[in-house]
Parts: structure tokens; sequence; C-alpha cells
């Protein structure tokens, strides 16, 4: 009996710091941004209580919607882009040929390398006049692009990048997805004289589609915290057309001082990436289904 | 000549990942006269662009910032984490199925929502500019509670109950029975833990302003954009190249932990 109740102290004790560390670092937090949102603060005077201004601000915030839109372009583009071209690489992948390990690995890479050295290796190969983009563009006869100056193509530019980044981590799930396909339903389809569009569509695609499912949650989630891309390539530039919803917090945060309102935006932006996935999940279940 | 096509296509593939790499570091070695016209090789090695990074940033104390900061926190990511697990697939106490939820609650938090108050506690504790604000948030985190938990499930219960009977407590069957017997949980906590906490740029960004104290991503991050590369392209690809580097040569040993940790942490997501 004693030793049941030393068992279960134990376990509290075992717990302990989790319990602290969530307090402090994660429920402490979340309870003093509900209070900075109705402050007006720069840190160092006192807070100053304003009600509901700091949301009013928000709905007459241009950037703030620029960055919404911002994020949506990058989703857009993002989020087809990483399916398609992971699954193409999957695919390929699955055939029985050799040399696999080197090609995933390969294609890998850019996962594990610091997103600070992607941007700066990606702001050189997009330069205008020496960037190796463009002077391969020049090579074949076609005008330059001005990849991160021009204001409708900034912010694709940084999508095709984070593209290039994170797509090897989903080929290397989609190909554990396909992998895990038994064989036999391809052989059963092939019987019953089904084409490589329906042997994609009603076998392959539903036994994925917790991957897809995956991808979306993930790049939406990633599209919400591009931060470092836009900090060093543009600063938000051109005209604010790379300004993302964490460098808009940051700025207004770390350049501006404004507390009350860099938490507020905060809020909401967490506030949408739950909504959002939650819809994305909803969405997700009803097309396996 | 199917199969042709296929590796014309996976070549390619590579291609298209591999090289910007190898691209970046020819250019860090070549004369920044060169830079504008390289393909493949410079003419000549120069090391002019990693002497300029050198006297610019104090590049080797970012360096061994970086790796306190990152060892310290998977340090703790290891034991709290297994500590938390164990607890949490071993042992019986009441509220542990509260905690339990607690802990996949946080784990689809935003952080957009506690950047600003962490930060303001990060004031309110005098830790900005200290290596604490840059390690004690982060000792304990939920995917790796949660990893540790799956994967002590899965060890026999009799393996623990012998222990007992052996006059074993707690803390000697964590660390001499469990963590002996969960190498490949430890590898992947390990790994993510290491290279997320390596690659992080936005917290030091926010709470270390002296350059004693930054880490090796924020120095040359705001190397890059601060001006003190004054436009030399050179500099800034020698950065970049020494800051990929430590991780680059990792992966070349430890690809296969590498990728199988990422892909099963991306699954539990």
């Amino acid at each position: 009996m004693k030793k049941l109740k030393t068992k279960k102290l134990v376990g509290y004790l075992l717990v302990s710091p989790y319990v602290v560390h969530f307090l402090v670092f994660i429920a402490f937090p979340v309870v003093f941004s509900l209070v900075l949102v109705f402050h007006r603060w720069n840190i160092i005077g006192p807070m100053e209580f304003v009600g509901f201004k700091n949301f009013v601000r928000l709905f007459h915030d241009r950037l703030f919607f620029r960055s919404l839109i911002n994020t949506f372009i990058f989703l857009v583009i993002h989020i087809p882009l990483q399916i398609v071209v992971a699954l193409f690489f999957a695919e390929l992948l699955n055939q029985k040929l050799r040399f696999q390990g080197f090609f995933r690995a390969a294609y890998f890479l850019p996962v594990v390398v610091s997103g600070v050295v992607v941007t700066m290796l990606w702001q050189q190969l997009y330069g205008f006049d020496t960037g190796l983009l463009n002077r391969l563009l020049v090579k074949l006869g076609l005008q330059r692009v001005g990849w991160l100056t021009d204001p409708n193509i900034a912010m694709p530019s940084i999508a095709l990048m984070a593209t290039w980044k994170n797509v090897g981590l989903y080929i290397v799930l989609f190909l554990a997805g396909l992998q895990s396909v038994p064989p036999h339903y391809y052989e059963a389809a092939e019987l019953e004289g089904a084409s490589h569009w329906q042997k994609f569509r009603y076998i392959t695609l539903p036994l994925i589609n917790p991957t897809i499912f995956m991808v979306v949650v993930l790049s939406t989630i990633g599209g919400f915290s591009l931060f470092i891309e836009p900090y060093i390539m543009t600063g938000g530039g051109p005209l604010n057309s790379t300004l993302s919803a964490v460098l808009y917090i940051y700025k207004q945060g770390f350049f501006y001082y404004h507390m009350g309102y860099a938490a507020t935006l905060g809020f909401f932006f967490a506030a949408l990436i739950m909504l959002v996935v939650l819809i994305q999940k909803k969405f997700v279940e009803k097309e396996v289904a | 000549m199917k199969k042709l096509l296929y590796y014309l296509a996976l070549i390619l593939g590579a291609v298209v990942f591999v090289y910007p790499f190898f691209w970046m570091i020819m250019a860090s070695l070549a004369p920044e006269a060169e830079l504008g016209r390289l393909t493949l090789f410079p003419s000549s090695i120069s090391l002019h662009s990693y002497q300029q990074v050198f006297s610019k940033i104090p590049v080797i104390r970012a360096l061994l910032n970086s790796l306190l900061v990152s060892l310290s926190v998977t340090a703790g990511v290891l034991v709290f984490g297994s500590m938390i697990g164990f607890a949490l697939s071993k042992l019986q106490f009441r509220g542990r199925n509260l905690i339990f939820y607690i802990i996949i609650f946080t784990m689809s938090l935003p952080f957009q929502i506690t950047l600003i108050p962490q930060y303001i506690l990060m004031v309110k504790f005098h830790w900005v500019d200290t290596y604490l604000a840059l390690i004690v948030p982060y000792m304990i985190n939920a995917l790796g509670i949660l990893m540790f938990r799956q994967y002590f499930m899965s060890i026999p219960q009799d393996l623990i109950d012998a222990a007992y009977i052996d006059g074993c407590n707690e803390f000697q069957i964590l660390f001499r029975i469990l963590w002996p017997n969960s190498l490949p949980a430890l590898i992947t906590v390990g790994i993510i833990t290491f290279m997320t906490t390596w690659n992080e740029v936005l917290w030091p960004l926010i709470v270390i302003r002296k350059q004693d104290f930054m880490t090796m991503p924020q120095l040359i991050a705001l190397f890059a954009v601060g001006g003190r590369a004054e436009g030399q392209l050179g500099a800034k690809l020698a950065a970049a190249t020494l800051l990929a580097l430590p991780i680059i040569i990792a992966y070349t040993f430890f690809q296969r932990y590498f990728i199988e940790s990422m892909a099963s942490s991306g699954m539990k997501e």
C-alpha cells in the first residue's frame, strides 16, 4: 500500500517540470496576451488601458490585410506546387531503380540546412543582373525577371524558394505512403483493366490522403510563420508585397515597441491559423469518405 | 528507354537541389571579380571572402554560443522529455490524462500568440542578453515528450516490474533500463531538437541584442541585412557557407538518421 502511494508521488515528481514549464511559458503568456490586447504599452512606461482600440485599429490597418493577402498568395502557390513536386519525385523513387538512397538524400539536403543559408543563397540566385536564374534566362534568349524587385513576383519567388527548401521532407513522406500501398491492390485493378489515372485516383490517392492533409496543414502553418525569408531578402518590400504575418508582428513589437498592438496581431493570426487548420481538417476528412 | 527517362528526371532533380549549395561553396572561394560569371569552378582559390567575414564578425564566438545553446537544449529535452514520457506511459496517478491532453493541445497552439508575452517575460526575468533566454524556455517540448511516451509504451511492463523487484527506483529504471532500450527514440528526438535549435533565428533576434551572446544564424542573418557585408557578395556567401557546413557535415555522416527522424516527427504533427 505504501509502495503504491510513493509510486503515485513519483509520477507527480516526474511530471512536475512540465507543469512548471507549462504554467510559466505557455499558460501565463496566453493569459497575458489576453490582457495585452486591451492595452497600449511600450514596456518601459506604465500600461495604459485602451479598451477595444487595438481591435478597431487592426480592422482599419492596411498592412494587416496586406500581410494576410501576402500569406494567401504564398499558400496558393506553395501548397499545390509542394504536393505536385513531392508526388512526382516520390513516384519516381518508388520505381525500383538504383541509387534510390542517394537521390533521396540529395532531395532532402535543403530541409536540414538553416533557412538563413537558403535565403542568402537564393537572394543571389534571384539577383537581377548577375543572379544565376537571370543569367540562365538571358542565355536562353529570354528577358530578365525582377524576382525580388517586382511587387507582383516577389512573394511567388519566396513561395518557390520555400518549396525548394521543404519539398524533400514531403518526398520522403509520400514515398513512405506509396510504399505502404499493398501491391495486390494494383494487380487486382490491372486485371479489371484500370488505367494509370484510375489506379492513381482510386487506389493511391485515398491511401496517401493523410500525407496530403499533413502537407496542407504544415504548409499553412509555415506560411503564417514566414519570417526570416522576407526579413533577409526584402525587408517586407517591394511595396509591402512580401510583408508576412510574423514579420509584421516583429516590426510592431520590436521596431516600434507597440507591445499591445503586436500582441493583438499575434492573437488574431493565431486564431486564424487554428480556424484555417480546422476547416482544412473537415474538408480533407470529407474528401476521404 | 523508360528507365533512362526516369534516371534523367532523378538526376535533374538532384542537380536542382544540390547544385545551388555547390555553387555557394565555390563562389565563397572565388575571387570577388569572378562571381558574376561563375558557374562551376573558379579560376583560382581565394580565401579573401573568409578573411573578411572573420575580421568583421565574431564567427567563432557565435559558433561556440550556438553549440552551447543547442547542446544544452538537446540535453534538457532528452532528460525532461523521457522523464515526463515515462510518467505518462508507465506510472499511474490522477491527472495523468489531463496532462496528456494539455500537451496535445499546446502542440496545436500557434506560437504567434505567445511570442510577445514570452519576450516580456524574458524582460521581467532579466534574461534578455543571457543564455538563459535561449535555453530555458526550450528545454521541454511537447513533441519530445510524446515521442518518448509512445516509444516507452512499446517496452514490456515485465522489464520494469523486474527492476522494481530488484529494488530499483524510478530514476534508475528510467536511466538504466529505459534509456538503453530506447536508442531510436533518443536519436530521433536528439537530432530533431539539435537541428531546430541550431537553425532557430526568430527568438534569438528578439531576446539577444549583444553581439557576444548571438547565435550563429542570428549573427550571420544580421551580417547579411545589416550592411556590414557592405554589399560584398563573396563575404555573404562565405558567411552562409560557414553556417551551413556543420549541419552539412553531420548530415553527410548521419543522413539516414536525419531523414528518418524528421519523417517520423512530421508524421506526428
